[in-house]
């Protein structure tokens, strides 16, 4: 089950305020000790959600095996803004291949320590929503099948970001890409199509599947733990907001993956076996506008006239998210 | 111990007595008795330690044979044909990381037209994917050869494709030496890998790279690889010493001395050619055979010295480049650049199309009358007037048809209605 979320009404952040904590509850991250596994002089965006993701789940995973993590790494942002020649941020072992092959690599990994009897050493394979949800997704699906031992970490930013922001599997709809431009009848990303991730792994009945953003980073960090302590396949979707491709300040990138899911547009919870176990709850519900305004990739729906007919059926996902997970506290679903 | 064997099952007990601690399989033809006779062997424990991956296709197998490689594990699959040409990407990956995978190549044809039967396009098709290629040309070659392979292979961090000919050897049933497993354990050392993902020792494996260093690692991948020249006979003379029979190398000579005439072929061809060179040769012709066991370095030098003074150097290859010709034939006019031996570009065998005694002799014959033109592409048994039907037919017609089901309904082979 997933730890209840520390909350910081002072400073309205459940991110913020690890010196208000407890020694023993703070963050991996606020530990004079931790590993630094991506550590600092790489070429990330300012406000890059998937650095944040990264060196948190990373951390966390070093944590829980005292350092014993070997990382497989898919084409993209992450690996390209962190290996530029002749520099590298990786202070563990790190092994990059191609773009959609780094859940198959992760198995061989695995069954390579497996045959050598290195049992305490982990694997995770690491990509963002292009690698993972797209040209990756057979290897995924195989590795998931095949009940290999591998935590896969998708670091989601709803396009493909390192080639210029083109719209993926993991867009949603409306959303301006470089290829699904707010041009024509039907500006941006259209509705009814992409795919979504953590459900199809957990079809797979695989043992651990859960969501987690950048914005709660205490739950992040529980889920990489969680996983940690579990064998088998495991995933792990993060919302990683990109204020390059979304159209959003540096400053915004926590306060967007937190209203991302407020809005109920990205649901937050944990699955074992096909099956939630837990879901974070939304603290303060919020429409979707507040989420979609401050974002230049929804910028055409707010034009004159706005699209309301659009925002309405962003609004309805959200609240079919916020019925279908239960994201509500009983009280206010009333 | 001599046995009575398959071709595969021969395969997959050399590669397990070479003890790969991955081994990663997807079904294609002809390649599968090798990776069935494997599964066996690691569920009942004979192949031990050893973890065995049903992957979800060739692309995966090649990335988790990089995986494996990686984390330091002796790493092994096969494939064939198409599954070749899915898992291109991940071949260029694994040389240009330096992994020394091995895999076994089980050559067939590649489409469309869809053909599962014996030539060799797959290997061709990959040969400047910074693999080693080495190609055997009987079974007991194929069976040796992967065992020098693993050595080759780990020694000079490159992976080594042993090419085989599919169904021609994989599913042919013959006597053959396996070699014990004190024996290869004798002639293999255990794995060291050069690079290692280790906790203890981390390492970033497969970082970016730009104009500032990419053609200095590239030439390294070109230096390695020319490394092999040396290695390959080096390592074919230890095997030799260790298990008592010749095998691999970079070529072979058969009764080439003071031929006029060479056939120059690689794989399985080499025994039928043989024999047309035995029959001759007894008939007084001055004519020979030289096979190419090792593509990949291409061992010009040794070739020069092994074809200076032949008249007629005639190339009979399984494959060939579209839009210009024969492959091993181009790469072989390189070697004899500048002398007067004359070469002759043959396609032969395509698709599994027999390539017979009589085939070649009638070859023979027609480039010695000079019939043949040399530095021409000559498709051997090729059937005209089938061609020029259907040349016909686009001629007159926009809308013509496949070329495939038109050629089968003039073969007889379809029996529905023309257009």
């Amino acid at each position: 089950m997933a730890r209840p979320p520390v909350k910081f009404f002072q400073v309205g952040s459940f991110a913020a305020g690890n010196r208000l904590l407890d020694e023993e509850e703070r963050s991996v991250q606020a530990d004079h000790g931790r590993s630094n596994a991506l550590t600092k002089g790489h070429r990330a965006c300012q406000g890059c959600g998937e650095a944040l993701g990264a060196r948190y789940v990373l951390d966390a995973a070093m944590r829980a095996t005292e350092n014993r993590v070997i990382a497989v790494n898919a084409t993209g942002c992450l690996e390209v803004f962190s290996t530029p020649y002749p520099e590298s941020s990786w202070q563990l072992p790190w092994v990059h291949s191609l773009f959609g092959n780094a859940p198959a690599v992760a198995s061989g990994v695995a069954a390579a320590l497996k045959a050598k009897g290195r049992a305490d050493v982990r694997v995770i394979g690491q990509g963002g929503d292009g690698g993972t949800l797209d040209i990756g997704f057979a290897c995924l699906s195989g590795m998931f099948e095949r009940g290999d031992d591998v935590l896969y970490v998708c670091y989601d930013n709803e396009a493909y970001m390192n080639t210029g922001v083109q719209r993926s599997g993991a867009t949603p709809p409306a959303a301006r890409t470089a290829t699904t431009k707010p041009v024509g009848a039907e500006p941006g990303n259209a509705f009814g199509q992409g795919k979504n991730a953590p459900l199809i792994a957990m079809a797979h009945e695989i043992p651990y599947v859960a969501t987690a953003t950048v914005a709660e980073l205490h739950d992040l960090e529980a889920k990489v733990e969680r996983a940690m302590e579990l064998h088998g396949p495991r995933y792990l979707h993060v919302l990683v907001p990109c204020p390059l491709g979304w159209g959003s300040e540096s400053r915004d990138t926590i306060r967007i993956a937190r209203l991302a899911k407020e809005t109920g547009l990205f649901p937050v919870f944990e699955a074992e076996h096909g099956e939630v176990v837990s879901v974070s709850k939304i603290r303060r519900r919020v429409a979707v506008e507040e989420y979609l305004r401050l974002q230049r990739r929804f910028a055409h729906l707010f034009g004159d006239p706005p699209r309301t007919d659009v925002i309405e059926r962003l609004q309805a996902l959200a609240d079919r998210n916020v019925r279908r997970f239960g994201l509500l506290e009983e009280a206010e679903a009333a | 111990m001599r046995e009575q064997l398959e071709g595969s099952q021969a395969v997959a007990r050399a590669v397990a007595r070479c003890r790969p601690e991955v081994v990663s399989a997807y079904p294609i033809s002809p390649q599968t008795h090798i990776v069935e006779a494997l599964s066996d062997m690691v569920r009942t424990g004979e192949l031990a330690p050893c973890e065995y991956l049903l992957v979800e296709s060739e692309f995966a197998a090649m990335s988790a044979a990089i995986g494996a490689s990686a984390a330091g594990a002796r790493a092994y699959t096969a494939t064939a044909s198409q599954g070749l040409l899915y898992m291109a990407e991940a071949l260029y990956n694994a040389s240009g990381l330096g992994l020394p995978v091995v895999m076994t190549l089980a050559n067939r044809a590649i489409g469309a037209p869809i053909n599962i039967w014996n030539d060799h396009s797959d290997a061709m098709s990959q040969r400047d994917s910074g693999w080693i290629q080495l190609y055997a040309e009987s079974n007991q070659a194929a069976v040796d050869l992967h065992v020098q392979a693993f050595k080759l292979a780990e020694e000079l961090s490159l992976p080594v494709m042993v090419c085989m000919d599919g169904f021609v050897l994989t599913h042919a049933v013959e006597p053959l030496e396996i070699p014990s497993q004190e024996q290869v354990d004798a002639y293999l050392p255990v794995y060291t890998p050069r690079q290692v993902l280790d906790p203890e020792v981390p390492v970033t494996i497969g970082a970016m790279v730009g104009p500032e260093a990419f053609t200095e690692v590239r030439y390294l991948a070109h230096a390695k690889q020319m490394q092999a020249l040396d290695l390959v006979p080096e390592l074919a003379a230890e095997f030799a010493a260790s298990f008592g029979r010749p095998s691999g190398g970079l070529l072979r000579r058969y009764r080439t001395e003071g031929a006029e005439t060479i056939l120059v072929a690689l794989g399985s061809v080499l025994g039928t050619i043989e024999d047309v060179v035995d029959e001759l040769r007894d008939e007084g012709e001055r004519i020979g055979a030289l096979g190419i066991t090792c593509f990949r370095p291409f061992p010009l030098d040794e070739i020069r010295e092994a074809l200076t003074g032949v008249t007629r150097v005639v190339v009979v290859e399984r494959a060939f480049a579209v839009g210009i010709g024969g492959i091993v034939g181009q790469n072989v006019r390189l070697a004899l650049a500048g002398l007067p031996s004359v070469v002759y570009d043959v396609v032969a065998g395509l698709g599994g199309r027999a390539i017979t005694r009589r085939s070649l002799r009638n070859l023979v014959e027609e480039v010695q009358e000079g019939r043949v033109e040399p530095n021409r592409l000559h498709f051997l048994d090729l059937d005209r007037k089938l061609v020029e039907r259907e040349l016909q037919r686009l001629q007159e017609k926009r809308r013509s048809g496949p070329h495939a089901e038109n050629i089968l309904r003039d073969v007889g082979v379809v029996a529905a209605r023309s257009h």
